[in-house]
This record gives structure tokens, sequence and C-alpha cells, in this order.
């Protein structure tokens, strides 16, 4: 079997035993809650139905059924894609889910790149001298920026750019009043580019702080005190040695970072009242829609992972151990 | 020949030690004690500082910061510095209760799964990784959800979500200390479990289970005060920073800035000083050479 | 080309609780190497000695603390002269394949190597190519990752990252562990090819048969000093030319010599006693030799640090 089909099994059953994972989990939680399923479900319509009509639904889900037996008849919808009706908007869990994460992800995806990006230059600068004067600064920032409550620099920036300068809309991913076909790219860009920018500098944080450790060790490794017995400069050592060593386990923290992402966009679009998943979340939790609650636990799941299968697959092609040694066993 | 006695290859250290200068040791002690004593005073000083300027004072409304108010007040006339040291103190409080039950169930976990093994262990690191594929944040929000919201939530959510990175430290400790060569020794020797937990166990065990408590509070700081801002944390009723934010949300538009900055800041500033407690501690349990 | 007299060096470290403590590691060691010859360091493994090529290039940690002499062409060797004199003047032969980069091709390390060692980059290749041809490297080697290099392989690729900067002084730390004893011979060869080429030859081994194959001098290294620099011929019979009874016990401790073990452990570097460090171990001692160090002194054409010699 050729090894990326090997690799691409392991996955996939990583994948299953992952989402079977929070299904457990989570109908644990449940069951565990004082919600009542049955109330949880019918939601708003509570006085419209009779008690017969409850005792349906109950006999419907099976709850008149042993734990486990309703378990299965649970999972077994998830696994044929019914997550249900949202009790918010009345539709859908899936459709909602698919029409937030596409709002969400112009937010995340430029967060995502520009913290990465930016987080491994910083760390590298930094690295490179520590204790110098820029290496300092690096470090302030990260450690200011790690110990921020994401949602207070959101509030902050938004005072000085929206409400103070004016440069930024203070709402919303478009102008309020328009009609969806009635707004530009450029409003959306307008209304993307503040909560883009405080989800970046807040992730920048950790890449920079992880960067830089990690080229510290790259420039106390032995490979590097031979590059300096022979002549080397730092400049040399970090051009030719540093940027590809620590370029690995950056790849890996990048991928993991979608965890801390997700999270980020939750608190930064709440501030920003941007109707992305984030936002989604938090009205799931705030007004008990269980079904959307849920189905957003398995999307960050499948969120998360696919972040994580996505650098390992970056790594299998940047390190040559992988792909060399996997080729010729 | 010339003789030279010198600092070889200075490429990393920094400026060379001045006499007024402490040493590495003595700065490391002040640090913590500095960051003991901010956190201190901030208990001390809701405590000091009394009530009084809870109450709604309707004429002494949105007024920017002044000397007799020096965080401003809110839009009833509050004065922000009281409701700050309150908050703060508040969610410090739950914070730290919530990162204790955490950091305890964390040990057990660690020490049930490398002591026990085979099914035990399965299941906590199974346990582990699913929590670890979930975003925090989400799970933070599932689990105070489930229990039904408020203080209880709260803390619930916030200990049952940060045991995992300490479990993980404690059992790597323990399988490593079980395998290490002077621990095998003393079970030859005849010496019974507990001795050889009480004499080679704890000594490694407990410096790690401090500094990870501390390094924990941070991170359930945050997370409380997080939860508490969208909503689902403490209720309305108890101020805590987070409450205290998303109030001041809500007068963003008029232009209140103080209203969010120092709440934020103070905030900002008990993270540090745990953060910065954490990393000195492990420093004097365990020093790292590179730091000149 | 190389004269290194009363080398020390030490370490500052913390220990548990942030308390400052000096540790020193190299005591008092000599050693002189040169053009056309091969001199070999001969310590027990772990023991520090490996430290000396640090000294030497300029590589030694920043917490460390270098004192006594180093003159390499007749000139002091200070640390701004190690750096501009490293890989130009001055190569190190690395001891395992963990001294280059594991991303990067073997070839482009070599590559590396002679543009840090001077060589224009127009002609790097061809200089790469060259020593590639000459230590019997196939072209396509150069391709290769150092996971992917055997053993001997190694050594070749090792042996050409110093060689391609025309380096005047080769500074080889242990140089032959645990290999072959095919690619022990071969690699042994290419240190005294080197030699006989007009270089001089610093090996760093704790593999006393190995450096009695190529040596010319041996010194002798125990708890931080040299305690003989001796020529490798006095390594005969019943060790009777030697000078010093460590020195002895090395040589009669030889599977080849009668296997005498000798009894005890070197001295840990924070105790180290106030008189001949050897004291401990030795046959010959005397109350005179607890008293102080023994100074190095001249004695049929090497030196030694013993009272008794
Ligand atoms: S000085 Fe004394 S103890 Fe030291 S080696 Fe010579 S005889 Fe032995």
């Amino acid at each position: 079997m050729p090894e990326w089909m090997s690799f691409a099994g392991r996955k996939l059953l990583r994948l299953i035993t992952l989402l079977v994972a929070v299904a457990i989990f989570s109908y644990t939680l449940i069951s565990l809650s004082p919600i009542d399923p049955v109330d949880a479900y019918i939601g708003a319509d509570m006085l419209l139905i009779s008690p017969e009509q409850r005792a349906q639904i109950a006999a419907r889900w099976g709850l008149d059924q042993p734990p486990l037996a309703r378990f299965i008849a649970w999972a077994r919808e998830l696994a044929g894609g019914n997550f249900g009706t949202s009790l918010i908007f009345n539709r859908p869990v899936l459709e909602i889910i698919g029409e937030r994460f596409i709002a969400s992800l112009g937010l995340m995806a430029t967060a995502w790149l520009v913290s990465g990006l930016l987080g491994y230059a910083l760390g590298i600068l930094a690295g490179a001298r520590p204790g110098s004067l820029l290496d300092r600064a690096v470090r302030l920032y990260a450690y200011i920026l790690a110990s921020s409550p994401s949602f207070w620099v959101a509030l902050l920036l938004l005072m000085a750019f929206s409400v103070g300068l004016r440069w930024t809309p203070i709402c919303c991913a478009s102008p309020p009043g328009l009609l969806p076909e009635e707004v530009t790219l450029a409003h959306r860009l307008h209304h993307l580019i503040l909560p883009a920018i405080t989800l970046s500098i807040v992730g920048v944080a950790n890449m920079a702080l992880h960067t830089r450790q990690k080229l510290i060790e790259v420039l106390e490794s032995d490979y590097a005190l031979f590059a300096r017995a022979q002549g080397a400069t730092t400049r040399d050592l970090v051009r030719h040695h540093g940027l590809r060593n620590v370029a690995l386990p950056a790849i890996t923290l990048q991928g993991a970072s979608l965890s801390e992402l997700f999270g980020g966009a939750v608190l930064v679009e709440q501030v920003f009242t941007y109707p992305g998943l984030g936002e989604a979340t938090v009205q799931a939790a705030l007004r008990s829609d269980v079904p959307l609650l849920l189905g957003i636990v398995f999307f960050s799941a499948i969120f998360v992972f696919a972040g994580n299968t996505l650098a390992d697959l970056a790594y299998r092609l940047v390190d040559p151990r992988i792909r060399i040694g996997a080729a010729t066993p | 020949m010339s003789t030279l006695t010198e600092t070889p290859a200075p490429m990393r250290a920094g400026p060379a030690p001045r006499p007024w200068q402490l040493n590495r040791r003595q700065r490391t002690l002040l640090t913590i004690g500095l960051c003991l004593l901010a956190l201190s005073a901030v208990l001390a000083g809701a405590w000091l500082i009394g009530d009084d300027g809870l109450a709604t004072n309707l004429a002494a409304r949105n007024q920017p910061p002044s000397l007799a108010h020096p965080f401003g007040t809110d839009w009833l006339g509050r004065d922000m510095l009281t409701r700050t040291l309150h908050g703060l103190s508040l969610s410090l409080g739950v914070g730290l209760l919530a990162a204790v039950v955490s950091a305890v169930i964390g040990a057990a976990l660690g020490l049930l799964a490398a002591t026990l093994g085979g099914a035990a262990d399965a299941v906590i690191t199974w346990v582990i990784d699913v929590f670890f594929s979930l975003p925090h944040l989400v799970l933070l929000i599932m689990i105070a959800f489930t229990v039904g919201g408020g203080t209880i939530g709260v803390i619930v959510a916030v200990a049952l979500t940060h045991w995992t990175g300490l479990a993980r430290i404690i059992r790597a400790e323990v399988l490593q200390l079980k395998s290490a060569h002077y621990v095998q020794l003393s079970a030859r020797l005849g010496r019974g479990p507990l001795w050889v937990a009480r004499h080679h166990m704890l000594p490694h065990l407990l410096p790690q289970f401090i500094v990870g408590l501390i390094l924990l509070f941070p991170h359930a700081i945050l997370h409380e005060a997080a939860l508490s801002f969208i909503g689902i944390g403490l209720s309305p009723h108890l101020p805590a920073i987070g409450i205290i934010l998303a109030e001041a949300m809500r007068y963003l538009a008029t232009g209140s800035w103080w209203l969010a900055l120092f709440p934020g800041l103070a905030l900002l500033l008990a993270v540090t000083a745990f953060d910065v407690l954490g990393e000195q501690v492990r420093d004097v349990i365990e020093p790292k050479q590179s730091q000149g | 080309m190389l004269q290194v007299q009363g080398l020390q060096v030490s370490f500052t470290v913390y220990t548990q609780g942030l308390r400052q403590r000096r540790l020193t590691v190299i005591t008092d060691l000599d050693v002189t190497v040169r053009a056309g010859e091969v001199v070999a360091i001969v310590g027990a493994s772990g023991s520090g000695k490996s430290l000396l090529a640090h000294a030497i290039l300029g590589i030694l940690p920043h917490n460390a603390e270098l004192g006594g002499s180093i003159s390499f062409q007749g000139k002091p060797l200070t640390q701004a002269r190690k750096e501009a004199l490293r890989g130009r003047a001055i190569a190190l032969i690395p001891q395992t394949v963990a001294a280059l980069d594991p991303l990067m091709p073997v070839g482009e390390q070599v590559r590396l190597a002679a543009l840090r060692g001077g060589v224009p980059a127009a002609g790097a290749r061809e200089v790469v190519a060259a020593s590639f041809a000459r230590y019997g490297l196939a072209p396509e080697a150069a391709r290769l990752h150092p996971f992917q290099v055997s053993g001997g392989m190694a050594r070749r690729v090792l042996v050409s990252t110093a060689v391609v900067g025309q380096a005047r002084l080769l500074i080889a730390d242990e140089p032959t562990p645990g290999l072959h004893p095919e690619v022990v011979t071969e690699t042994l060869g290419h240190l005294r090819e080197l030699a006989d080429g007009g270089k001089a030859v610093l090996m760093i081994t704790h593999d006393i048969e190995a450096a009695l194959r190529v040596a010319d001098t041996v010194a002798v290294f125990y708890a931080g000093t040299t305690v003989e620099q001796a020529p490798a011929r006095d390594f005969a019979g019943g060790g009777e030319a030697l000078r010093h009874p460590y020195t002895r016990a090395l040589w009669r401790a030889l599977p080849s010599q009668g296997f005498v073990p000798l009894p005890g452990a070197q001295p840990a570097p924070d105790a180290l006693p106030p008189g001949c460090l050897f004291a401990d171990r030795c046959p010959l001692v005397t109350a005179a030799c607890r008293v102080a160090r023994p100074p190095a002194r001249e004695l049929r054409g090497g030196t030694v640090r013993c009272i008794h010699a």
C-alpha cells in the first residue's frame, strides 16, 4: 500500500474515533445536565404543545428507552447527517453552521495567516539575538498580549478606531439596512478589517514566543555549533539552518492554533457583533439551542482536526526524514 | 605569548554586570515578592476601599477619570475604581478556586493514570485527547451551559477543563520516576510503595504541582472573565471583571472609554503577575542554565 | 603551529534555589601541535576534553570562562582572532553526523563550509566535487541527507567539511566512535595523510590504540590536566619509557599489553584533591605528592606532572 494511503487511512480512522468520542462525551454531558432534552427541543413552542404531542416526541426520540439505546439512536441520526433543527433560527443546524462558517472564514483565514507569518518573523528576529532591544520588545509584546483577554483588546480597538477615529464600522459584517445583494466587497472588507486585526495581533504572541524559543534551541544545537566552528555568523546560521529547522515545529503549532483561533473568534465576533460561527455559538448557549450547540461542538472538533491534519501533511512535505524515509524504506 | 583571561564568545551575553545590580537569585526572589505584594494589594484594596463607591450616585454619572474618581464613574455614578477592585478580587477568587480544583483533579488523574496503568490509563489519556480536540472555549461554553451557567457553572467549567496539562505532566513525571534507577532500587530493598511515594515521588512531584498550579491561575482567571463577558458566567448581580467589561461594551458608543480601559488593564496586570510569579518560582526550583 | 598552556575552562552554573556555583572542568591543560604532526589528546570519555576544541575555536557556551593561554602561528589566539580564523585557518572535524543540519543535503553543507572557509562562491561547487572525489564519495551522495548516510560515509563527509576551507590546523574530535575496524583505519589514514601534507592535526580521543596508530605525540588527559606529553614511540614494551604512572597504567590496561586494570575512578571536577590529582590511585604515592599539584616539567623529550617520575 502506498505510504500516503496508509497515512490517509490512519487519519480517517482517527477522525472517526474522534467523532465517536465527542458524541459519547457530549451525550454524557447533556444527559447529566438538568436540561430536559424534549423541553430543549421544543424551546419557545412549549406553550403550543399538548402533553400528548410531548409524549409523542419523547417516544420518537426513544426517551422511554434505556440510555444506551437512546445514545445509539441519537448517534445514528448524527451519522446520517441529521443534526436537527436550530431552535433560534428554525432551520437545519447544518445549514446554519455552513452559512455562519462562510461568514467567519474570511475573518479566521486572515487572522490565521497574518498571525502565523508575523509571529514567525518576529520570533526569528527576537530569537536570533536574545537579550537585544528587539528581543525584549517582542517578548514584552507577546507576554502582554498573552495575558490580555482578547475581548478586551477588541473593545479597546473598537473604542479607538470605530468610536474615536471613526475609521471602521462599529458592528456587523456589512452596513446595516443594506440588502445582501447591495453589499459590495469593499463593504465586506471594511467590516472585516478591525476584527481580523484584533484576532491577528492576539494570535501573534504564541507563535512569536514559540518560534523564538525554537530558534534559540537551534542556535545552541550541535549543528549550529559546528557551523560556528566553520566560521558562520549568526545571520548565516539563521538563514541556512534556523529558518528551516524552526519551520517544522512552527507548522505543527500553526495547525494546532485553529483551536485557539476558534475561541478567539467566538469572543471577537461577540464584541464586533459579527454574524459568524462564534457569535452563533454564544447565541446557542445563551438561548439553550441544544441542537445548534451540539452541531457546533462537532464542527469545531472537525475544524481542529483539519488544522492538525493539514499541519501533519505540510510537515511531511517539508521534512526530508519523512519525505525520503517513507519513499525508500 | 600573552596570558589571557577572558569571557569567551559573548554571543548572547548581556551587558556586563554592574556592582549595584542584584544577582539572579536576588532578582528572582524580589520579583516573586513584588508579584505577591501586588496581588495581595488587590484583595486588601477591595476591602480597604469599602462598598461606598458601589452606591448609585446619579449626581456623578459618566464622569471621566478625575482625582475623586481615578477610574471615572459609570452611568449610575458608581465609582469605577471601587467596582474594579471588587470585581477583580471576585474574579481572582473564582479563578483561584477553579484553578485549585482543577490542579487537584489534574494531579489525581495524572497519578492514577501512571500508577494504575492499563484501562485506567487508557481512559484518562482518552479523555485528555478528547479535551484537546475541541477548542477550549467551546468546551467551556458547553460545560458551563450543561451545568446551567451562573457562578457554579463557571467554576465547574473552568475546573473541569484546565486539568489536562497538569495531568499529563504529573503522569509523565511519575512514569519517569517509576523507572528511575534509585526508585527501583528502593523497591528491591523492600521499601513499601508508600515509603517510595513519600521519599522519592513527593519531593519531585510537589514542585511540579505548585508551579503547574500557579501557571493555571492566569488561564483560569482569563477564561472566567471570558465566560462572564459573553454572559454564560457570573450573573450580572455579581459584578466580576467580565461583567463590568460586558456592560462597558454597551456604553462604548457614548465614548466612555474609561469604563473598559481600566478594569481590563487591572485584569491584565493581575494575570501578568500570576504568570511572572509562576515562571520565577519554576526558575527557582529548576534553573535554566541558558539564562545568564 | 598551536600552543596551549595552562588552559582552564570553568562554568558558572545555577543549582536549585538559583545559587551560583563555579565548576572547573579543565584545570591545567598543555599541548603543542606542529605542522606535519598528529598530536593525540587521550582521556576518558566524558572527561571534558572536547572542550579543548571548543576553547580553541571560541565556541564555548556563554556561561564558560577561559584561563591560560592559547597561541596560534606564534600569536595569541584572542576571541576576535578565533572568530576570524575558524573555518579558514582552523577547522573542526566533529564527532558524529549530529553536527550536520538534519534537514539539509550533505553536499550543500560541505559547500556552505567551503564558503565559510573563504572559497569564492563561483568555485565552491568544484571544490566540493573535488573533495568528494578525493574521499571516494559518489557525486550522488551530495544529495543525501544526514540521516541517510552510513557511518563510514559520514566520516568522509565530515572530513570533507573540514578540508574544503584549506585550514592549516585540523581538530578531530573523537574521530573513531564505535566504527567498523576498516572505517577506523580509513579515518586514521585520512588524518595521517593530512598531516603528511603539511597540516597540523590535533586528535581528541578516548581510544589510545587508535591514537597510537597515527599520532606522533600523545598527550594524556586526567581529571582536567595533561599529566604527560610523550612521543608515540615511548609506548612500547612494558612502558618503561613512559613518564607518568597514569600513562603507564593506561598502557598496561590495553588488551594487547596484558589488560591490567586500574582500580578506582577519576576525581569529580568539583572534588579535586589539593595535591597530585592521581594520588589516590597511584602505586608510587608518597606524602610529598599530596602537598601541592606537581608542575609540568621537561623529561626525556616529553613533559610530565609527577614529582617522582
Ligand atoms: S606525583 Fe606522586 S601521586 Fe602523583 S603521579 Fe607522581 S608519584 Fe603518583
